[in-house]
């Protein structure tokens, strides 16, 4: 996994059949990079849907919150009606799992994404990681702590 | 590369005045639940910690508190406000059963045939509801669960360390047993 300090690698991957998200169009904005295994865990209050829920409070750092699978894009966008998630899912699936292995969160033997989160300061260096156990979901308090902590360095430029 | 797994994820709002308790202030264990009225999940729960009350007895003390998915459950809401107003008039943890004993029939009519069912004020009950009288309280709830590493629902903390286990009634109990 990629550590603090790293210059956050550009990338650009499909969030519906015809747009195109890249990093780099987040410059000035603190990003949160939440790479998951896939859609559709059985459960309620899974990652997603719980940082769905607590958007607001990203916004309140003006950070911008990107969730990372390898699933389909057409998978993404029923899972995103699904769960009415106010966020884009990103579609890491040609060539497949390309962005998770240049952030080193990349399981081969299960062919998915770790469940691994990175926080992006706004001029997109790693600022904080997290690698979880792949069957627990992290929560949010680490992203909220680090994007705090962003501010409280002065992070101004 | 760390691997997180050593890490334990603590409850960072400790249990206060603000929070509806059963079991004594003493009791060796705190177990703390993030939960809504609505996800089946804390529903399969409530009739576990039920059992586990019953066993422990005064070695333990519950405490609950409110964390709506609201997007995904749309009467949990309104069905955390009825257990704050029912609170209110001293009956929190009677319509928190009646509550999660209802889950299919949550919306405010039945709210309402609950606090009549357990002799509430019901006109006050309802003026709460159509204010949104604990908005705030509720989002303190959830904020507080949110910054403590709640990771769905139910998240219970034990002793101020989150579960991450099962919480069937055997492994659970056992668990708890090994504090004692």
């Amino acid at each position: 996994m990629l550590e603090q300090g790293t210059i956050a690698p550009d990338f650009t991957l499909r969030s519906t059949p015809d747009q195109m998200v890249s990093l780099k169009q987040f410059l000035g904005r603190p990003v949160i990079l939440a790479f998951y295994p896939a859609d559709w865990s059985p459960v309620c209050g899974d990652e997603m849907s719980l940082f769905n829920h607590v958007i607001k409070e990203f916004q309140k750092f003006d950070a911008q919150l990107i969730g990372i699978s390898v699933d389909g894009i057409w998978s993404h966008l029923a899972f995103i009606k699904d769960r009415k998630l106010q966020f884009p899912l990103l579609s890491d699936f040609e060539p497949k799992g390309a962005v998770s292995k240049l952030y080193d969160v990349y399981r081969e033997t299960d062919g998915e994404s770790e469940r691994a989160l990175f926080v992006i300061d706004k001029k997109g260096v790693i600022r904080w990681s997290y690698l979880s156990p792949v069957g627990i979901n992290p929560g949010a308090n680490g992203i909220l702590d680090a994007l705090e902590s962003l501010d409280s360095k002065g992070d101004e430029s | 590369m760390n691997r997180s797994q050593m890490d334990v994820t603590k409850l960072k709002f400790p249990v206060g005045k603000q929070d509806f308790i059963s079991g004594p202030e003493k009791a060796k264990i705190t177990l703390v639940e993030y939960g809504d009225y609505q996800c089946p999940y804390c529903g399969q729960a409530y009739p576990i910690v039920k059992k586990i009350q019953e066993k422990l007895g005064d070695d333990l003390r519950f405490v609950f508190r409110n964390f709506p998915l609201a997007e995904m459950h749309p009467y949990a809401m309104n069905a955390a406000e009825a257990s704050l107003s029912a609170g209110d008039q001293g009956k929190f943890w009677q319509m928190h059963d009646s509550l999660y004993e209802h889950q299919n029939a949550l919306d405010d009519k039945y709210l309402v045939r609950y606090a009549e069912e357990l002799g509430l004020d019901t006109s006050k009950f309802k003026n709460d509801l159509r204010n949104q009288k604990y908005s705030s309280r509720i989002e303190e709830d959830f904020l507080s669960g949110v910054r403590s590493g709640v990771n769905g629902t139910p998240t219970f903390f034990i002793n101020g360390i989150r579960h991450d286990g099962s919480f069937e009634f055997e492994p659970f109990l056992m668990t708890l047993k090994k504090i004692l």
